[in-house]
């Protein structure tokens, strides 16, 4: 794919991105890497913010996933290349690897329950990542994560970065049955799911807390550049959990 | 009496599909609504009604209605072998259903999905902008017996005993894609093989993706089980690890780490959507320009569906000597629908 953005917009440094290429008969995605970086998510959730902003004519619908920008739009009203030609213009715009995060975003502390019948392939994760199980929970406990993209199943969060020691696979096989509420790790990232499904990501935590509330006034709880702490807490303390709305999670303003 | 439909016998695959949810992919939320948007069209055209509104989805098998007042009803999709009071009803047409009148809808007769809608539509209560259940996602169920579903109002007598001609989508056949973002991670070779490649679909399949089966090893790209997690449109043709091809639907993932192949045409969508279990399918790389042409050929046929209308010969009065004619290809007369009710 050819791509005429100014050198200045480029300053992740690898030639050839951002790209733009298509996504079905109506879509478009602008990539900013192929693979996960700090400054390409961030480039990616502002340049969808901008997309929004800009209201390109025909355009109906944005989204991100961790390094790129899609949006969906009217094909039989506005061509491939005029599309191509607005979002190349607004790329020009400015160094979006530099963009700041989302405004507005929130530092979440979500109790969870490490190892256990309720969590049962955390020795195994911390075995993979070199680490006893009292050092695994330690490590994932302590580490502040960044919501990078909200997507596969609704309000599902991937967060990340985690230490280089937890770049573990996905298993070969799939687990049949992660409930929600669960909390997965591989490849230096954890998700927290929002729907029962099988998967090949391990599964390390457990939660109560439910990310898509259907018939809340705010249905999809997380936000991308939300932060998320996932508080060890004891066995003991689910059943009460599983009482509170918000699974015992306590939100607060990050400047 | 409030308008509503009482569901006295569910087949396992009933549930309220409208045009979906668009506008929240950004949350992980896919689109969903009816996995054949086309019959959709063709139940709104038959009844004169919008398309937006809510009918009911049949995976495979019906099951027994009634209504609590007289509602006009109209049969779309993949048909089924329905009756009303003993006679036969045509399908691709629209009937009135009298109050108290039971209304039976069995097995599919070609196809995969087949459609049940309402005058007025059913008036669930929307969530999140629509009324289709988006079962992968936990929002709404499948219908089961016992429900009631309320019914909309409709503000004029308006019309039944109306039949659209449909052109065939029932059985497989050619399949038109597109190159997608992921395409190029597969070699020319794989994509040839790919076009070149009798597919026949799996009995395995859902509203979020059918399995499709071939003779032969796997399709595999060059960039192996790495790739990062990239957004996922309805039509997309997965890779799964062992090589096996899944066309996505309505109710798939919004984002995913399979490669995926190739994207079908949305207007080439409910033919795989139909194709039942067994039935061959055949992919081919169309251009993006000769996809567009397409898709506005198909808008065309969906605007143009209203004037496309025709009477039936009939009523629902004076039908059980009309049973005895073929209206529409695959539909005949019988009372075997009776016989074999249970």
């Amino acid at each position: 794919m050819t791509s005429v953005v100014p050198t200045s917009a480029l300053s992740d440094g690898a030639a050839g991105w951002p790209r733009i290429r298509t996504v079905g008969v109506d879509g478009m995605l602008v990539s900013f890497g192929d693979r996960l970086g700090e400054p390409a998510n961030r480039a990616a959730l502002a340049f969808r913010a901008a997309l929004d902003r800009a209201a390109l004519v025909g355009a109906l619908e944005t989204s991100t996933s961790l390094v790129s920008t899609y949006v969906r739009f009217d094909a039989l009203r506005v061509g491939h290349a005029a599309m191509r030609t607005a979002l190349l213009s607004l790329l020009a715009a400015r160094d979006w690897y530099g963009a700041p995060l989302p405004e507005g975003r929130r530092l979440w502390r979500i109790p969870t329950v490490y190892g256990g019948d309720l969590a049962p392939q955390l020795a195994e994760a911390a075995q993979a990542a070199g680490m006893t199980s009292e050092v695994a929970i330690a490590s994932l406990s302590q580490s502040r994560v960044r919501v990078q993209t909200i997507g596969f199943a609704p309000g599902q969060p991937y967060l990340g970065e985690l230490d280089p020691a937890w770049d573990i696979p996905r298993q070969k096989a799939l687990s049949d049955r992660v409930p929600e509420g669960a909390l997965v790790v591989a490849i230096r990232q954890l998700v927290l799911f929002s729907v029962t499904t099988p998967t090949g990501w391990r599964h390390v935590g457990q939660t109560a807390f439910r990310l898509f509330r259907p018939e809340a006034d705010t249905p999809f709880v997380l936000r991308p550049g939300d932060e998320v702490l996932f508080e060890a807490v004891p066995p003991e303390q689910m059943a009460r959990m599983r009482t509170d709305p918000d699974g015992g999670a306590r939100a607060e303003r990050l400047e | 009496m409030k308008r509503a439909l009482i569901v006295h016998r569910a087949g396992p695959g009933l549930s309220v599909q409208d045009d979906g949810r668009p506008g929240y992919l950004g949350f992980g939320l896919s689109r969903g609504g009816a996995v054949d948007r086309l019959a959709l069209v063709e139940g709104a055209a038959l009844l004169g009604q919008g398309e937006s509104l809510a009918a009911l989805e049949m995976a495979g098998m019906g099951g027994e209605f009634e209504a609590t007042c007289d509602v006009r009803i109209a049969l779309t999709g993949a048909p089924m072998r329905a009756s009303l009071g003993g006679v036969r009803l045509a399908w691709n047409a629209s009937h009135l259903l009298p109050a108290g009148a039971r209304l039976l809808i069995g097995g599919v007769e070609a196809g995969s999905y087949g459609y049940l809608h309402l005058g007025g539509g059913i008036d669930l209560p929307r969530i999140l902008g629509a009324r289709s259940a988006h079962l992968a996602s936990g929002l709404g169920r499948f219908v089961a017996a016992g429900s009631q579903l309320p019914v909309g109002e409709e503000s004029r007598a308006a019309l039944t005993g109306v039949c659209l001609a449909v052109a065939p989508r029932l059985d497989g056949g050619e399949i038109r894609v597109v190159p997608s973002l992921q395409t190029d991670f597969f070699a020319p070779s794989e994509r040839l093989r790919f076009e070149a490649t009798l597919f026949r679909r799996d009995a395995r399949g859902s509203r979020m993706g059918v399995r499709l089966i071939a003779d032969g090893p796997g399709f595999h790209s060059d960039a192996g089980l790495s790739v990062l997690s990239e957004v996922v449109v309805p039509g997309d043709i997965q890779i799964t690890g062992d090589g096996t091809p899944f066309v996505l639907l309505a109710e798939c993932q919004t984002t995913g780490g399979y490669p995926r192949l190739a994207s079908v045409l949305p207007c080439d969508l409910p033919r795989v959507v139909q194709a039942p279990a067994g039935a061959a399918l055949r992919f081919r790389f169309v251009t993006l320009e000769e996809a567009v042409a397409a898709e506005r050929q198909a808008e065309a046929h969906r605007k143009g569906l209203p004037a496309a209308l025709r009477p039936m010969v009939r009523n629902l009065h004076d039908m059980r000597d009309l049973l005895s004619y073929q209206l529409i290809s695959g539909v005949t007369a019988g009372d075997d629908i009776e016989r074999n009710a249970t």
